[in-house]
């Protein structure tokens, strides 16, 4: 229904052009519930419904761009329309030529749809709090459809919608102990949830346990994926854009100027055909399948947007240049071998809070969150403390880097920073060497 | 004040559901972007955000819907929505009925502004940039630059089926400068003109930021960093700018003083707190000199306003007094779960968002050392400026900040640049370390835009002013090379 409305709201506008003027819409909506917990019980639940539409007027080489919420309601949505494309005209006096300006003039119409039927929510919220009797639960249920269009007046129409919920949390001992939990997808089975809280209160029964204080120093440790994935996100912060490339202002400034590389292990995808965010770009281009960001541990591509493509005579391969559908490559470490390969060291569930402590040497650091556990002799003792690291990628995933599991685990973006995030991301753990801890 | 806001409330006070309780909060938001970068105008932009959140209660339960349809019919369906979800919450709820905050005061706020955005042309603000750009490249080394001027303006209005009516308009602006210089392997950055001081206000604000002026020193800096020597590593003095104590307090005194933290409520996301609901009236937080006020009555910072989203009326608190930890920070619905005074900083960073609380604004307040004398009193140390990186456990506690610009300090002498400062330590020991605080003169008004906390997330702005501080003992160090 959603995408009768933009593409009747596009045509209307459409009439409305004048001379040689060209129009980009773009339309973003969810209609999302969203229940917050704390303690198992319900601390805020509501429903948010929005839609966006975004313009870019185009004559020439000039352009000005605006993004208005929408109310829904045709007539009304088109007078408040009409005073926006009057006013993206009236500025245009006072633009200069863009020279980065470019947009699909080819038209490609594409249509995915993933609108399985959404959970009813209550009925999953009632399953969660049952599952989580007894325990201190806190977190969020982010459930329902998310959709995306495009449209311009050379006739392109695109459209991208799914339905997905997205459950995470964590279930807490005392404190700031605690284990987390993640469960998001297309279709809710309880099983899997009931599977998810039992290895959720063994771990907690690790949790219990009095808690270790390492020194600073260097360990060996398992990154589980979700602590990789906060490695590779911060990594991201301009790691495979074109432009910071060029600017001089990537992180992995090393490998494009001094050839160095990560381990050979490591290979890293840009996995556009995945599905779950939009195929097409603001500016009506199709992304490709797949961009190969590192192959076995040397830089290869970058995400290039197209205002980038004409800036560094490049070819455009996806809308921003942060990655959104990663993909590493798995190794071949089998999981129920994790443990005894780590022997003695630091097995790490979750990271947090990372930032570049040196950018220029991919110098990371950040806090150990949730359960991590000291493990001694392929055995986990104790839950740890936090503690604070500080290294570089280059020794994380290069010289110090033992090997990658087998086994790979799919991470649904729970970010709702705006609206739902369409990012995901899937990866192996990985097992290392020395990691330095600091604090 | 805002006769669109007006009408739409007007329309739904007049066919409200029959619930136990409801607040009506619309948002009417424009926003505008100029960028220059590399002597490129970049696409100009406009932002129009209409929209409104209603919260019903019933019994125990409370729900919310949030909309962008505002016509009759569209706010009929949220409130039903909200109605539903309140009456599913009955019996399930973490509040208790008598918790939730059920506003029926009048309250107004009207940013002052003395030289409106629309006073200045289009053109005259590209070509502002132009001219800031333009003074930014200084150098071949200077391999990226840009200017950007930022406005929004915010009108909202709270009515509540008690009589509540709360007007409030603000306008922000937010400029900015970036230098980013290189050479080989090594790449430098400075940022400044407003960077992190986005304010309330008008075009006025742009001197006083150091907007466009600031652009040919933050660019030698840039420069100069490239072959400026390593910070030194050691335990030693620091002394910190407004820019670098902004994120300081942000970090270190403000998440984890959030009630809701303390409550639990962001454990699976922002995180805990390490103070307890016990700390407050006696917990030595800082040193004697600390002294630190919620403060929402200072016009020109960001999270002014006269009353919070909750529609609690704002004013002036202590929050740590002497170094004595007086106060959380925590709105009327989490000062009623804790049984503790709080303050009224229960926010909303969109329309459709519900209000949880935010720090809003937390100052620093000034003491009487004058920064030369500060610099003179100490032996060894390094001064930093403008916040680069951040970093702090989940509990707030265990902190690393990394910043653009140092400078060693010898013998009371302040000397020559060094690039890559960064230092960290624990929150808990930080601030008893506290040993110079600066005078009125070095106190200036700063703010994060992008304070991210709550699930469903919200990012929004806060304030934080704070003149130059010394803290002793810290762990100082330099970066990887």
């Amino acid at each position: 229904m959603m995408q009768d409305y933009f593409y009747t709201l596009s045509d209307k506008l459409m009439q409305d052009l004048e001379g040689e003027e060209q129009l980009l819409l773009g339309f973003a909506g969810e209609d999302s519930d969203f229940v917050r917990f704390n303690a198992n019980k319900m601390r805020q639940a509501g429903r948010v419904v929005q839609r966006e539409l975004s313009l870019d007027l185009i004559h020439g080489k000039r352009h000005a761009r605006a993004s208005v919420s929408l109310a829904g309601e045709l007539e009304q949505d088109l007078w408040q329309l009409s005073v926006v494309l009057h006013n993206l005209r009236a500025q245009r006096p006072y633009l200069q030529d863009d020279p980065y300006l470019i947009y699909a003039t080819e038209v490609n119409n594409t249509e995915q749809h993933h609108d399985q039927p959404v959970i009813d929510s209550r009925e999953a919220v009632e399953q969660i709090r049952q599952a989580a009797e007894g325990l201190d639960l806190v977190g969020i249920w982010a459930n329902g459809a998310m959709v995306s269009g495009f449209a311009n007046s050379f006739g392109q129409r695109n459209w991208h919608s799914n339905a997905n919920f997205n459950f995470d949390w964590s279930c807490y001992h005392a404190a700031d102990k605690a284990v987390k939990g993640g469960y998001a997808g297309f279709d809710w089975q309880q099983p899997t949830l009931l599977a998810k809280f039992e290895a959720i209160r063994e771990q907690l029964a690790i949790v219990a346990k009095p808690a270790k204080t390492i020194e600073p120093g260097r360990y060996r440790v398992y990154l589980a994926p979700s602590a990789l994935q906060e490695i590779v996100g911060t990594m991201s912060w301009g790691g495979f854009g074109l432009k910071s490339h060029r600017t001089k202002s990537t992180p992995l400034l090393e490998m494009v100027e001094q050839g160095r590389r990560l381990a050979p292990a490591l290979s890293i995808t840009e996995d556009h055909a995945r599905g779950l965010a939009p195929g097409f770009t603001s500016s009506g281009f199709i992304k490709p399948d797949l961009v190969r960001l590192i192959e076995q541990g040397r830089y290869a591509d970058c995400l290039v947007s197209p205002r980038s493509a004409v800036e560094y005579n490049s070819v455009a391969n996806a809308e921003s240049e942060f990655p959104g559908s990663l993909e590493i490559q798995a190794g071949n470490l089998p999981g129920e071998k994790v443990l005894s390969e780590l022997d003695t060291g630091l097995y790490i569930n979750n990271l947090w809070y990372l930032n570049f402590s040196d950018r220029n040497h991919c110098q990371i650091t950040g806090m150990t969150r949730f359960a991590c556990f000291w493990v001694e002799q392929g055995k986990i003792q104790a839950p740890l403390n936090v503690m604070r690291f500080d290294d570089s990628v280059y020794d994380l995933l290069g010289n110090n880097l033992l090997g990658l599991t087998a086994e790979r685990e799919f991470i649904f973006d729970p970010d709702t920073y705006g609206q739902r995030s369409q990012n995901s991301i899937q990866l192996p753990g990985v097992l290392i060497d020395a990691m330095n801890f600091t604090l | 004040m805002n006769e669109f806001l007006n009408q739409v409330a007007k329309r739904f006070s007049a066919c409200a559901p029959a619930v136990d309780f409801w607040t009506l909060r619309l948002t009417d938001e424009h926003s505008e972007f100029v960028f220059v970068r590399q002597g490129v105008t970049q696409p100009v932009s406009t932002q129009l955000a209409r929209g409104a959140l209603l919260t019903v209660i019933e019994g125990d339960g409370m729900g919310y819907a949030a909309t962008s349809d505002l016509s009759t019919s569209g706010l009929q369906r949220a409130a039903a929505q909200a109605r539903d979800w309140a009456q599913y919450a009955m019996g399930k709820g973490l509040v208790e009925a008598s918790a939730f905050p059920r506003p029926s005061n009048k309250g107004r706020y009207q940013t002052p502004v003395q030289q409106a955005w629309e006073d200045m042309p289009l053109g005259d603000k590209i070509a502002l940039l132009q001219d800031a750009s333009q003074a930014l490249k200084i150098d071949e080394r200077i391999v990226d630059w840009s200017a950007y001027l930022g406005h929004r303006r915010v009108d909202t209005l709270l009515v509540s089926s008690a009589g509540a009516f709360i007007e409030q308009g603000f306008h922000y602006l937010s400029p900015s400068l970036t230098a980013v210089a290189n050479e080989g392997a090594i790449t430098q950055y400075r940022r400044g003109g407003g960077n992190q001081s986005s304010r309330q206000g008008g075009l006025e604000q742009l001197p006083l930021l150091g907007f466009p002026d600031a652009a040919p020193q933050l660019a030698e800096e840039a420069v100069a960093l490239l072959s400026a020597p390593e910070c030194p590593q050691g335990n030693m003095d620091v002394v910190l700018a407004p820019s670098q104590m902004v994120l300081q307090i942000h970090e270190s005194i403000g998440h984890p003083l959030e009630l809701d933290r303390i409550l639990g409520d962001e454990r699976n996301y922002a995180g805990t707190s390490f103070v307890t609901p016990e700390m407050f009236g006696h917990y030595r937080y800082g040193s004697d000199l600390l002294n630190v006020t919620f403060d929402p009555g200072r016009p020109e910072q960001l999270a002014s306003y006269a009353c919070d989203d909750e529609g609690t009326p704002a004013q002036r608190e202590y929050v740590i007094r002497d170094g004595l930890l007086v106060r959380p920070l925590g709105g009327v619905l989490s000062q009623a779960r804790a049984g503790l005074a709080g303050v009224a900083n229960a926010r909303q960073a969109d329309w459709f968002r519900p209000p949880i609380d935010r720090m809003a604004n937390l100052n620093v307040e000034p003491g009487a050392t004058d920064i030369a004398d500060m610099f003179a009193s100490v032996e060894r140390g390094v001064y930093m400026e403008t916040n680069r990186s951040w970093s702090i456990d989940d509990s707030r506690n265990k902190f690393q900040f990394g910043c653009e610009l140092g400078r060693v300090i010898e013998n009371g002498e302040l000397k020559g640049l060094v690039r890559n400062p960064n230092y960290r330590g624990i929150s808990a020991t930080f601030w008893r370390n506290l040993v110079g605080v600066g005078n009125a003169q070095s106190f200036d008004v700063q703010g994060v835009t992008n304070c991210g906390k709550g699930e469903p997330n919200q990012a929004i702005y806060v304030g934080h002013a704070s003149p130059v501080c010394r803290f002793s003992q810290v762990d100082v160090f330099g970066g990887a090379a």
